[in-house]
């Protein structure tokens, strides 16, 4: 995609195809050949593990959907036909089901090791917000995925996520009533959530294959931040990565079959094996692990508006951090305050999600739960729309290496 | 929620009571116990269902809880399949045809009889276990307006699945602890949510009397029923834990085979 | 090129070899579970047979019934029906095989060959020329030449016993697998 192609077509066919639709070209040029930087670690194999998510959540997405039935009316049961009568229905589900949590700790991963690398920097911004838009529709697509078994927590969630709209001024009830199709949750929503759960996937397929090609210009940041300087700095993608992604991608898929085959109702809820009912709210309504860090800043603020505004910016900062950062330095090896701060937003976003999954009146060790989500929260933001800019002018940087091959030939 | 026994919890609400004066001295943490460590042959990663367990705790599900609960998502089929209670073709046959489950329209399309009672047909194996009322008000109607839940997911919907079904069964017929008032038509249990149920206890000693000689105590029966309600709620179990040992297995020899030739292969690269 | 270097190699293709093998390995173990998911479920299974209680079906009458989807034709025949199906030579049929499920493949298409015991029609109701369902004769609603059965897709027409006689139709109904379990009942499939 980007360089001179060293693709040499060998035979009548891939000469003919060649000149027409250079397709093997295409894949020699981003598959085979692709110039890597030879020093990527382990946390640069989760970009080859989330291709392989979306493709699993796709394939057994697709074979649901040959099951399962989007009425209010019958969705319940046709989920635990799935379960119970069809050829492998259960494994089918319980793939989809514990793939959409492994796709999150995939993507999380991923994050955080861009946030660590600098590789939101220039000039791979884009590849970093083609990135957060891929989050957010992965986010929107497990949100419509959880709403289609049609337990309690299906509904209960899908009531209060919608509910949200309804806090914009004016218009709010009118939106949430628009998404509902109705004036509350019911049969009509649980149709088009499917209609759109359906649908998105694809989407970020075709978004993914965006933030891809925009990976393929620059090529790979690297642990160390800088830039490619020669030919001895790199490697072949084949076979060098696509072994040692293939690796990893093993390693991933045994620790994914452990929940999978011993643990499925891990990440599940025991309310949602109760089929939903408009009449009786379960007593407490847990959002699914991965958006639990989002849910503690909702709470956390006490106006129904400013909670929800705030949610969203929680997301939206995201797509800013590349301007945020002032530091000419990318990696954190180099940034000594930068790398400490970074820690501590990994470990504000754990505390985060814990706080998000208790009860709001929680207290623990004396202290209101609220009262530390708050903090969490001031931090969250703080990272981001402070420390990011200061610290970057501030910092002094450790020295880089003259070269990716120096630190290894310097020994 | 806290999940702190009985004592703890008297202990925290009347500490709470001294914190926040006499105010609250009347509320009681009502929270449900936790359920009994009551171990069962279906947990750990190599664990199956006993099948005389499932047998005798699908005889306390039809002679006892079946009066008034639906086993809604379980087919008759269901009971000869591998990983289930063991039941013979012909012995699922016999049990279907001995329910009556609701008639397919007659050749007038009708589904009621001339007094309006539903037609109804003797089971077969492709039927689920039928309701033992025809909707949710004569369910409730039949017992003092409570709704008893279908039980085919109930090990599955309740935090704390077998051992919890396992503890209500087994919880009733305590006294009270003093100040806490049985709302009529209820009935004490302290592993149930708010503590008073609407179930009154639904075993006793010989409820039922099993074929195969061992003696019906309650907690014998609460035990069967638990197993056999697990297996309900996840009949694919046995299966499941079958190939999940074979994948991993198979996995861990693939990734050994990965490592070595990504090891080799970056043995160069310097 | 050493001996070493030249082992090393063949150590290095062999683990190539092997990874590509595993991993062939792993996908057709996937693909099964999915292919597998469409065919038919054990609910569906569970209805792939059905009994048929013959008891309350009077000489001259007939059921119909659904057997795997699709209308199961069970005729109790009149002594007249069975004697006018067995009249005809077998030789001028448009389909002189039985088409009996139960039979060899090329067993003739005499009336004992199409029922089990000859009082007892039992017919797959799927005309054979397009797949509508045909119609049956009553003494006040004649159908047909033949006294059978009238397609009115295409105007096939069925004899007493099933067999195809006029009209579009290439073979005879199908007579499905089916067993007498007593004297009044009947397991279909």
């Amino acid at each position: 995609m980007s360089g001179p192609s060293t693709y040499n077509p060998k035979s009548g066919i891939e000469k003919w195809l060649d000149t027409r639709l250079p397709l093997p070209r295409l894949l020699h040029d981003t598959m085979n050949t692709f110039p890597t930087p030879k020093n990527l670690n382990f946390w640069y194999v989760f970009g080859g593990i989330l291709t392989f998510c979306l493709a699993v959540q796709i394939v057994t997405g697709i074979v649901l959907a040959m099951h399962y039935k989007p009425d209010a009316a019958l969705a319940f049961g046709s989920v635990e036909k799935i379960m119970r009568e069809v050829n492998y229905g259960w494994l089918i589900r319980y793939v989809h089901a514990n793939g959409a949590s492994m796709f999150f700790l995939a993507v999380y991963i991923h994050m955080f090791r861009g946030l660590y690398y600098g590789s939101y920097k220039a000039p791979r911004e884009l590849i970093w917000i083609i990135g957060v838009l891929i989050y957010l529709l992965m986010t929107a697509t497990a949100f419509f995925g959880y709403v289609l078994p049609w337990g309690q927590m299906s509904f209960w969630g899908a009531t209060v996520i919608t509910n949200f709209f309804s806090a914009i001024p004016l218009v709010g009830t009118h939106i949430s009533t628009w998404l509902w199709g109705d004036f509350a949750v019911g049969d009509a929503t649980l149709n088009r959530f499917f209609s759109l759960h359906y649908l998105l996937p694809f989407v970020i397929a075709a978004v993914v294959g965006l933030h891809i090609w925009a990976l393929h210009v620059p090529g790979n940041n690297n642990p160390l931040g800088i830039d490619v300087k020669s030919p001895q700095d790199t490697v072949p993608f084949h076979p060098y990565y696509t072994i040692k992604d293939g690796f990893y991608l093993v390693l991933f898929v045994i620790f994914f079959s452990l929940f999978v085959f011993y643990a499925p109702e891990f990440f599940g809820n025991a309310d949602n094996a109760i089929e939903a009912n408009p009449l009786v709210t379960p007593p407490e309504i847990v959002p699914e692990w991965y958006l639990l860090p989002f849910y503690a800043i909702l709470r956390s603020i006490p106006n129904k508006l400013l909670g929800v505004i705030a949610l969203g910016a929680a997301i939206l900062v995201l797509a800013f951090i590349p301007w945020l950062d002032t530091s000419r330095v990318r990696s954190c090896r180099f940034r000594p305050t930068m790398k400490w701060l970074f820690w501590f937003f990994v470990v504000d976003c754990l505390i985060l999600g814990y706080c998000g999954s208790q009860p709001v009146d929680a207290v623990l060790a004396g202290i209101p739960l609220v009262l530390v989500a708050r903090f969490g929260t001031a931090y969250y933001f703080g990272f981001f729309i402070l420390l990011m800019p200061l610290v970057g002018l501030f910092e002094t940087p450790k020295p880089l290496p003259a070269s990716i091959s120096q630190p290894v030939l310097g020994e | 929620m806290t999940h702190l026994p009985l004592r703890l919890a008297l202990a925290g609400s009347l500490g709470l009571s001294l914190a926040f004066g006499a105010a609250s001295a009347h509320t009681m943490d009502t929270h449900r116990l936790p359920p009994k460590k009551e171990e069962f042959s279906f947990e750990g990663p190599f664990g199956t269902y006993d099948r005389g367990a499932l047998q005798r705790g699908f005889q306390v599900y039809k002679e006892v809880c079946g009066a008034c609960h639906v086993l809604q998502h379980v087919a008759f089929h269901n009971l000869s399949e591998p990983g289930g209670p063991g039941f013979s073709e012909a012995q699922a046959k016999g049990i279907a045809a001995g329910y009556k489950v609701p008639a397919e329209p007659n050749d007038k399309g009708e589904t009621t009889d001339d007094k309006g009672e539903r037609l109804t047909r003797p089971g077969i194996i492709a039927d689920y276990f039928p309701n033992p009322f025809p909707n949710e008000n004569a369910a409730r109607a039949n017992n003092n307006g409570n709704l008893p839940p279908d039980l085919s997911m109930i090990v599955k919907a309740r935090r704390g699945g077998p051992q919890y079904v396992y503890s209500i069964l087994t919880g009733f017929h305590q006294t009270p602890p003093k100040g806490f008032t049985v709302t009529k038509d209820k009935y004490y249990n302290p592993y149930y949510e708010g503590w008073n149920i609407g179930m009154p206890p639904p075993l006793q000693a010989n409820s039922v009397s099993y074929t195969d000689g061992t003696r019906a105590t309650v907690d014998q029966e609460a035990r069967d029923v638990a197993t056999f309600l697990a297996w309900a709620s996840e009949p694919k179990m046995e299966e499941r834990k079958q190939m999940g040992f074979s994948v991993i297995l198979f996995l861990l020899a693939f990734a050994g085979v990965l490592f070595a030739a990504k090891r080799k292969l970056w043995a160069d690269v310097h | 090129m050493t001996a070493a270097t030249a082992d090393d190699a063949t150590r290095r293709d062999f683990l190539y070899v092997a990874s590509g093998a595993m991993g062939g390995v792993a996908v057709a173990a996937v693909a099964w579970p999915l292919i597998d998911q469409m065919n038919p479920s054990t609910a569906a299974l569970a209805l792939s047979s059905v009994e048929v209680p013959l008891d309350s079906i009077q000489v001259g009458q007939g059921i119909t019934v659904k057997w795997r989807g699709q209308p199961l034709f069970v005729r109790r025949r009149t002594p007249e029906e069975i004697a006018k199906a067995r009249a005809v030579d077998v030789a001028s049929l448009p389909d002189p095989l039985a088409n009996n499920d139960s039979l060899p493949e090329n067993a003739p298409a005499t009336d004992a060959n199409r029922t089990t015991k000859p009082e007892w029609l039992v017919l797959k109701g799927v005309c054979t020329h397009l797949g509508c369902t045909p119609t049956i004769s009553t003494p006040t609603d004649v159908q047909g030449e033949y006294g059978g059965w009238l397609c009115h897709c295409h105007g096939s027409q069925y004899d007493t016993a099933g067999r195809i006689r006029k009209g579009p139709a290439p073979r005879n109904l199908e007579v499905p697998p089916y067993a007498f379990l007593s004297d009044t009942r009947i397991k279909v499939g």
